[in-house]
């Protein structure tokens, strides 16, 4: 596939002279295709391109009430509790990490913000209207903090007990469900306060409000990783602990965070998720999202294994996700063919991945 | 302090003190057919506790094996209702049990993939599937299953299901082939250190296949058992299911890393499951997502022990 690097020695010996037009653009195609980002970007242009086709008015944005409408923006609106979720997930796998109990964080925040917040009905000036339980902030704080309380859980186990990352967070994936139906004794709690659902499906300057949250987590952590030593810290705990910790980097204290603020991502997401749908259930809220989380990372180009990561390939991912589920259910297939693509796309994904099938594929050539 | 049979042991100590705990506070806990009940009730998840068991073992993990269940007792059904002969049935799930379990095998094995995120795929796979064959449950009229699910066999002082039966004897085979086969050993030398199995001469490639063939093969094994008990096929069985066998095999002593433990462990960690279970029904007051909590709870203490007692080994 690749063409030809260009000779090394003459070329570059020559100096300032202009190479031939061909062998400069080459290597330049080939970096742009061997960027990580190439193949998900890839993939989700080509979804979006089958959607052009096929969906007629999929390109088409129309304005109601000073708010943007339109399957594009729906789709991302529907991506942001995932994508919030697979930012947390991308540093934890960044440290050879994992974490399962993602959707059951997300049904305790969305439980204990939906409880606390609840809404009761008063009659102002003749005027019925729902006033919260608990005043918000607090109620959102006391989710979040649930949430931090589930991630520091993870990081203790994880860090400080060196428990094994997927059994370590399988405890609190278990329990966790278990303990948001306790709260909410295993009734569907509504919510009626009008505020609350600002954060779900509200919408600034025009887009969802959920949106711009995400953008903000995203641009806090990117600035954080490039423009402190941190994603460097976390690259080299992912390709090696114990050389990271010789090398004078506290792992233990940088896995413990990640962990903190992959619940902390998930207790947003959780906030979202019960504010859009205006209610919690503490059965089936976020179910199965840490393993669409873990897809996203993985589709966005990080590595299983550690070390390598980019945040904006798990964005990518998890756009490619919503904008497949989006699509199956516009093209009117059966919904739960979803499942059946999705795991198609896993193993693909896997294969592509794996140095084993790379070799067998260039020996075959 | 760290060999195989600590762990195991406390296991057992925490099973007879939870039945002693049930023995005392509520009349007729005691039972033998209470007793037996456990067995019947969790005689599918007892299988695919013990595929599971050979699975963690290796070193490895299957979470895909609830949804096989569903996806068996969908494919079971929908063919019985054809009009199929219902053992060409059991026949054929319990071959593409084993085809399936192989596959992912041979996918962690050859391309050197990481067992969770394959048998993650294959989880989805597999429930996908299922809701490609219907949406609805679907009901099991064959007069073999109903039979199945009706008979009780005489056991000491009450009765079991032959479904029970069939999961202890499938416990006795799978105790026996690792203690004294030279799969069961390579079994165990491989969840070790794979490395070294490899350099001893061990045929890696067909162990690691052969275990996920055969925790394949106790998953379509505990969707027939489970078909027996519910009579329909329907794609929502067993939700988590692959969470209560990893859950059963890590309180029955054996470490998630590998090589270490009992596959009788398994037994013991249904029984405890299965206790549990019946502790909070016995109550009535306690509401059952109760068992999630303490199950999350048990877990956490044995990761715990097990997570100190290989710290104590390594130092010593």
């Amino acid at each position: 596939m690749a063409p030809p690097a260009p000779a090394p020695g003459p070329s570059g010996a020559s100096g300032p002279s202009t190479p031939p037009a061909a062998t400069k653009a080459a290597p330049a195609r080939a970096s742009l295709l061997s960027h990580s980002l190439a193949k998900p970007i890839l993939a989700l242009a080509a979804l979006l391109v089958l959607d052009i086709i096929f969906i007629p008015g999929f390109l088409s944005l129309e304005i109601k009430d000073g708010h943007l409408y339109g399957p594009l923006i729906d789709i991302l609106n529907r991506a942001a509790p995932l994508m919030l979720a697979a930012l947390g997930m991308t540093l934890v796998i960044a440290t050879r990490g994992i974490d399962i109990s993602v959707g059951a964080v997300v049904a305790l925040s969305g439980t204990v913000a939906a409880m606390l917040i609840g809404g009761t009905m008063v009659i102002n000036n003749g005027q019925p209207e729902y006033v919260a339980n608990t005043p918000m902030p607090l109620a959102l704080a006391a989710a979040l903090g649930i949430a931090i309380l589930c991630g520091a859980w993870n990081g203790v186990l994880v860090a400080g007990l060196k428990l094994q990352p997927i059994v370590a967070t399988l405890i609190l994936m278990v329990a966790g469900r278990g303990l948001a139906q306790l709260f909410t004794d295993g009734q569907i709690v509504t919510v009626y306060y009008e505020p609350f659902f600002f954060l779900g499906s509200g919408y600034l300057l025009g887009l969802p409000f959920s949106l711009w949250v995400v953008a903000a987590v995203l641009l806090v952590v990117g600035l954080l990783l490039k423009k402190t030593a941190l994603g460097l810290f976390i690259q080299s705990v992912g390709i090696n602990p114990v050389a990271a910790r010789l090398a004078g980097i506290r792992t233990a204290t940088l896995i413990f965070f990640t962990y903190v603020f992959c619940s902390t991502c998930a207790g947003m997401a959780g906030l979202m998720i019960s504010s859009n749908i205006k209610s919690a259930d503490a059965n089936n809220a976020g179910l199965l999202l840490e393993l669409d989380a873990i897809l996203a990372v993985t589709l966005g180009g990080t590595s299983l294994a550690g070390g390598k990561f980019s945040l904006v390939g798990s964005m990518i991912g998890a756009l490619i996700i919503q904008t497949l589920t989006w699509t199956i259910y516009s093209l009117g297939v059966p919904p739960e063919v979803n499942m059946v693509v999705k795991a198609i796309v896993v193993f693909i994904v896997c294969l592509s991945q794996s140095t084993g099938f790379q070799k067998l594929w260039k020996g075959r050539k | 302090m760290s060999a195989p049979w600590f762990t195991s042991l406390v296991t057992v100590i925490l099973l007879v003190v939870l039945l002693a705990a049930g023995g005392g506070a509520y009349e007729g806990f005691l039972s033998g057919q209470v007793m037996l009940n456990l067995l019947i009730d969790n005689a599918h998840l007892l299988v695919i506790a013990v595929g599971m068991g050979y699975v963690i073992l290796a070193g490895g993990i299957d979470l895909s094996v609830g949804s096989v269940l569903a996806l068996t007792t969908m494919i079971a059904a929908w063919l019985l209702n054809a009009g199929w002969n219902p053992l060409a049935v059991i026949a054929i799930v319990l071959a593409f049990g084993a085809v399936f379990g192989a596959f992912q095998g041979a996918l962690i094995h050859y391309f050197q993939l990481q067992p969770f995120i394959v048998t993650l795929a294959g989880m989805f796979l597999a429930r996908g599937l299922c809701y490609l064959i219907s949406i609805e449950s679907i009901t099991i009229e064959d007069p073999l299953f109903v039979a199945a699910s009706q008979t009780q066999i005489p056991f000491i002082g009450g009765f079991i299901s032959p479904s029970a039966a069939i999961a202890l004897a499938v416990l006795a085979v799978a105790i026996w082939a690792s203690r004294r086969t030279a799969f069961g050993r390579g079994v165990y030398a491989i969840g070790g250190n794979e490395q070294s199995a490899l350099m001893m001469g061990l045929d890696v490639a067909r162990t690691k296949i052969g275990v996920y063939a055969f925790s394949g093969f106790c998953a379509a094994l505990g969707g027939v058992l489970f078909a027996f008990y519910m009579l329909s096929g329907y794609g929502q069985h067993a939700q988590g299911t692959e969470l209560d066998a990893i859950a059963a095999v890590v309180i029955g002593g054996t470490l998630l890393t590998g090589g270490y433990g009992y596959v009788a462990g398994a037994l013991s960690g249904v029984l405890v499951l299965g206790t549990i279970q019946t502790l909070i029904a016995f109550d009535g007051t306690l509401s059952s997502w109760w068992t999630k909590i303490v199950i999350g709870g048990l877990l956490f203490l044995f990761c715990v022990v097990q997570r100190l007692l290989s710290a104590r080994s390594q130092q010593s």
